[in-house]
């Protein structure tokens, strides 16, 4: 650095960083940071598209309006039971898959480029596939469950309020599961082999090792894969949207769908600031402990 | 670690499950790319007719000629490029200067583009509607490239961070000894070294982007309508048709998924360095 300073006077070295992130913070500022803002501003209005010159102020009256409002209540509930399954099943399944890749063996990387390949596809694209394997008429789910005999006729599986919510989460598992598997093999193949050879030495069993090396060895990965998929998972509605824009009735509402559909279909564009604002606060938390974590690199 | 369990063990603990769960993976999308390839009476066929007599492209040729979709891959092509050059533009600088200095409000700056990441899609794309429809960018290119870089901005620059973290700081002290200004450093020294993460990055952006779904529908309208909005728009207007649709998908998904799987290897090793490196 000492050639740099004799060069160049000691302020525009100061002002070199801003002036390399001023691009990236006039965007951010434009598209993320103006717009928050506003749907602070919007969720204290009672702000609906189609009349732009009524917008009464009203306070906290959009979220005294949320506490009373059911669809909120039930689209929470819905929204924490969809996270646990999703994202637990997702885990434990990309947990399976990382511990099976991570043996060796002839067409290890050829599972490994196969399995990722959900994760490459568009929302729309699952809501398409599944929507098409569930077919009540000509579905291949229930072709193939009457063939091995684990039910007697065609199931409606999204036209039915139990069955419609569980179908997503299947088909969200199926989006997600690769994320973990990827993720937590790069966390085993930093394990040392030595580890696992002194273990052996001690005879332990392949249940000892996975218990007290393996596991503890990739807690940090997995805290944070986990974190960060909470996150994508509750953030997320774009799946449910295609599949099943929330129905039917209210069966398989969260609430990001809920917020989205009150400001799209209904124009409530108030009302939808304020559920979103909810939905932010609800997840801040699980936000802070990520960056906590994330931030620690910051320094290096 | 040696493995000293039997063949047969190997087979019943490895192979046949990691078996079920490529299948699992893979299933859906063989299934629809098969359905792409079928006649509309195999397509209807009840029991399903797995492996059908003949094979068609009618689907394809209908979807190209009969509908707006070679217009809406074109739109798709186009934004999903601008994102990438945009996210990339700002992000590089912005990542260099992250890495190489040590300034006030650094560590601020640097989390607000982590927590910006985290935020629901719904929380900024309410308003956005709202703005890009005040100043005229609703159903441009530039505006859904604009909405787009909600997330290309903040994730390039948390990758291209940590891949020029990775170039020895003494490169760039050397090529200042020789009289390089910062800008020649960036450009001479930096780019050609960062570059396989640019293009890992870049490609990341792409596959995003085009993948997009509410920012490409709530910005939207006739003129730049992408391929994912327009496939949503099929299945209520073709809803039978799953030939038509399932054609339309694979030509979505088959690009996206060969670039994927070009970059993965590096792409999962930037996505998790900050996860894995102890």
């Amino acid at each position: 650095m000492t050639a740099a300073s004799d060069t160049a006077p000691a302020p525009r070295l100061v002002l070199t960083p801003y002036l390399f992130l001023l691009p990236a913070m006039l965007v951010t500022l434009a598209v993320v940071l103006w717009p928050v803002a506003e749907t602070v501003w919007m969720s204290l209005h009672n702000f609906i598209l189609f009349k732009p010159r009524n917008v009464p102020f009203i306070g906290l009256g959009n979220f005294w309006r949320l506490l009373h409002d059911e669809v909120f209540w039930l689209s929470l509930g819905h929204s924490l039971v969809w996270i646990s399954l999703v994202v637990g099943l997702q885990f434990l399944l990309g947990l399976v898959t990382a511990l099976l890749l991570n043996q060796t063996f002839w067409w290890r990387s050829l599972a490994r480029s196969l399995v990722i390949i959900p994760w490459a596809l568009p929302s729309v694209i699952i809501g398409l596939t599944w929507t098409w394997m569930y077919d009540f008429n000509v579905g291949v789910l229930n072709d193939v469950l009457i063939r091995f005999g684990l039910i007697d006729k065609p199931v409606a599986w999204l036209a039915q309020p139990d069955s419609a919510f569980f179908s997503i989460v299947v088909a969200l598992i199926w989006q997600g599961f690769p994320f973990f598997a990827v993720t937590i093999l790069a966390g085993l193949q930093t394990i040392s082999a030595e580890l696992y050879e002194a273990a052996d030495m001690d005879g332990a069993t392949r249940f000892q090792r996975l218990r007290f090396i393996t596991l503890p060895a990739i807690a940090d990965v997995i805290a944070t894969a986990l974190l960060l998929r909470t996150i994508w998972v509750a953030n997320s509605l774009d799946v449910i949207l295609v599949m099943t824009g929330g129905g039917p009735g209210y069966s398989t509402y969260t609430l990001p769908l809920y917020a989205f559909l009150k400001a799209y279909s209904g124009m409530e564009f108030g009302y939808g600031s304020a559920l979103a604002i909810m939905l932010t606060l609800l997840l801040l938390l699980v936000v802070f402990i990520y960056v906590r974590r994330a931030a620690r690199e910051l320094d290096q | 670690m040696r493995d000293r369990r039997s063949p047969v063990q190997r087979l019943f603990e490895l192979h046949l499950p990691l078996l079920l769960i490529v299948l699992f993976a893979l299933g859906p999308y063989v299934w629809m790319m098969m359905t792409s390839i079928k006649t509309n009476a195999d397509i209807g066929a009840w029991p399903v007719r797995y492996w059908p007599d003949a094979f068609t492209t009618e689907h394809y040729h209908a979807l190209l000629e009969r509908t707006s979709f070679g217009g809406n891959l074109l739109n798709s092509l186009i934004i999903a490029t601008g994102a990438c050059l945009l996210g990339l533009g700002v992000s590089l600088p912005a990542a260099y200067a992250f890495s190489r200095y040590r300034f006030r409000g650094r560590r601020l700056l640097m989390t607000q583009f982590l927590v910006i990441n985290m935020f629901p899609i719904v929380l900024i794309i309410i308003p956005l509607f709202v703005l890009m429809r005040n100043i005229g960018l609703l159903d441009t290119f530039i505006g859904i490239i604009l909405g787009h870089s909600t997330f290309a901005v903040p994730f390039s620059i948390w990758m291209l961070t940590s891949y020029i973290n990775a170039i020895p700081k003494d490169l760039d002290e050397a090529a200042r000894i020789d009289g390089a200004t910062t800008l020649e450093v960036l450009r001479l020294i930096i780019l050609p070294v960062v570059m396989p993460g640019l293009v890992t990055t870049g490609i990341y952006i792409f596959v995003t982007s085009w993948n997009e779904y509410l920012f490409a529908m709530m910005l939207s309208g006739q003129n730049v309508r992408t391929v994912t909005v327009a496939l949503q728009l099929f299945i209520g207007e073709f809803s039978v048709q799953w030939g038509l649709l399932t054609a339309a998908g694979t030509l979505i998904a088959l690009p996206v998924t060969l670039l994927f799987l070009l970059v993965q290897k590096r792409l999962v090793s930037g996505l998790t360095s900050g996860a894995v490196k102890s």
